[in-house]
């Protein structure tokens, strides 16, 4: 029970820092902000590398390694449209 | 090795909360990719060595296979952005649907006493949230690129809210009771069940929701793929993972409270309230005619004008006309015109759409004036030229109760001095609402694709034309 304690705090607060500096994005940049933070959460694919690397039966591994690719193609996706679309962004 | 472990994602948490707070400036923008992209690789690698990892190879190919279909997604058009958003929402969402399956029928079958109640509640919160966003962004990217067989106005029929309230509750029901008897006979397919009804959950969910609300749409979805993300995080003992999820999340929250606001609507109208089933409703008072004007006569306006106010929206994404609309920006800053555009928050299909179809247009981002900045300074407005905007300008927001837009912050176009609106058709505007902004008085009215009037307004103020 002790987890899920520790676990909770630290949702709290990753919550209200995530919240403390999304605010402060500027709002020109809110569909990069959108694809930069689903590059992020893709780091959902430590889970995935996990269940599709360790020796578990065969059907688990298959939903690992589709659930892999799905993560991996919103990484590499996500962070070189992100950066496509910021270096458009110019001043003058 | 738990140590370098602890470290890394300390690390990768702390590489993830710089590139979010680097997005607070343009300039410093860039720099956010890479320290996402560096938190991104530390966490990767320190996963991937750990000693239980042995089936290597299925790595390398999902790997390359992520590659593979990254690469080409990431090189879309910018105004196909929104609906790769989508598609990349579905992804996050399918990723922690999977895994959660996989994690669960592991645990069923080899050490079932990993199933307590918590864990099996973050199971079910993270299947149920990831397969119904997984659906749910497919049927919003599929309406986003126009797929001919998803319907792109609003489907509705009677007892739809019923019926999709029904289809989750079932969903939540197994699944409380999964979490009391984690170890019954029939959790396997109680199991396959919830997910089953996520995934259509997710499909009734967004049929009924038209083009217009996509902007909320999107940031909804945005926010429950970081929340099956945190739910993974719960399931797996990942501080990590419950932080990244969680920044995306309150990211997701964020933008939707702003998308509603913008729109004067709260969640729950937006997913139930079915935008386009509202009877359309004819403009006030009697029906007044537009005025027409040539091309030759708009590029006047706009040259003797001191200040022009470009007021874009979604048909300007649709004809591709912001390379065009650049052209006219620099005619008309050459000839001393002052040039702002204004945003509103919900012009276009997702957040921020206007801002990055012109900054690829190399737009200057000083230009871009948010709708609240910008309406002071309307009344002082020579012409206000509207690019494709509908709904944002209409100015029976402000007081008609009878409309659908009812209370919805709009700008301020109808207060120009003058208002030039290009057109696409003549009929009423995507929530089949008629615009009095283009039977006002002081405006005129251009009627054809974005892109070709604006073309011709161009070669105006070319050879031939003014001087």
């Amino acid at each position: 029970m002790t987890d899920f304690g520790s676990m909770l705090f630290v949702f709290v607060l990753a919550t209200f820092i995530g919240l403390g500096v999304i605010r402060r994005v500027s709002r020109l940049l809110y569909t990069p902000l959108m694809s930069l933070t689903n590059a992020i959460s893709a780091i959902a694919v430590v889970g995935s590398i996990v269940v599709t690397g360790a020796d578990h039966p065969l059907t688990i591994r298959i939903l690992g390694a589709v659930a892999l690719f799905a993560s991996m193609t919103n990484i590499v996706s996500g962070f070189m449209i992100t950066d496509r679309m910021l270096k458009m962004f110019k001043k003058q | 090795m738990h140590l370098i472990g602890e470290l890394s994602a300390v690390l990768a948490t702390a590489l993830f909360i710089f590139a979010l707070y680097w997005m607070n400036d343009p300039k410093t923008a860039r720099r956010g990719v890479i320290a996402g992209v560096t938190g991104m690789t530390v966490a990767v690698l320190t996963t991937w060595f750990q000693p239980e990892i042995v089936h290597h190879a299925w790595i390398v190919g999902a790997i390359v296979l992520g590659f593979a279909v990254g690469i080409p997604l990431s090189r879309v058009p910018l105004t196909a952005v929104p609906q790769r958003t989508a598609l990349s929402h579905a992804f996050g969402g399918l990723a922690a649907g999977l895994v959660g399956t996989a994690e669960y029928f592991l645990w069923l079958g080899e050490n079932s006493a990993q199933l307590t109640p918590f864990r099996m509640s973050a199971l079910v919160i993270e299947v149920i949230l990831g397969f119904l966003t997984f659906t749910g962004s497919l049927m919003a990217a599929g309406k986003l690129q126009e797929v001919k067989w998803i319907p792109q106005r609003p489907v509705t029929y009677p007892g739809q809210n019923f019926v999709n309230l029904a289809v989750l509750g079932v969903a939540v029901g197994l699944g409380v009771a999964l979490v009391l008897h984690p170890h019954a006979a029939w959790g396997g397919q109680a199991f396959v069940a919830i997910g089953a009804l996520a995934l259509v959950f997710g499909v009734l969910l967004i049929i009924p929701i038209g083009g217009a609300d996509m902007p909320t749409v999107i940031s909804i979805l945005n926010a429950y793929a970081g929340l099956a993300a945190v739910a993974m995080g719960f399931v797996l003992n990942s501080k990590l993972l419950v932080t990244a999820g969680a920044l995306d999340g309150s990211s997701g929250l964020i933008l939707s409270i702003i998308m509603c606001r913008a729109m004067n609507r709260s969640f729950t109208n937006v997913l139930f309230g079915a935008f386009g089933k509202a009877q359309p409703v004819l403009a006030a008072g009697e029906q007044k005619a537009w005025k027409q004007e040539t091309v030759e006569g708009a590029a006047q306006m706009l040259e003797q004008a001191r200040t022009v106010v470009i007021i874009p929206g979604y048909g300007m994404a649709v004809a591709q006309a912001q390379h065009k609309v650049r052209e006219l920006y620099d005619a008309l800053t050459k000839r001393g015109v002052t040039v702002k555009f204004a945003i509103h928050p919900v012009a276009g299909r997702m957040p921020g759409h206007m801002n990055v179809l012109l900054a690829e247009a190399n737009i200057p981002y000083s230009a871009l004036v948010e709708m609240d900045e910008i309406n002071p300074e309307m009344p002082q407005t020579d012409v206000a030229l509207v690019l494709g905007a509908n709904d944002v300008v209409n100015p029976a927001a402000r007081y008609n109760k009878g409309t659908p837009i009812y209370g919805m912050p709009i700008i301020d176009a109808d207060k120009a001095k003058t208002v030039l609106a290009v057109k696409r058709s003549k009929n009423p505007g995507f929530a089949g609402i008629d615009n009095e902004l283009y039977v006002g008085d002081n405006t005129w009215m251009l009627f054809g694709d974005a892109k070709a009037v604006l073309s011709d307004l161009v070669k105006q103020f070319g050879s031939g034309g003014i001087h």
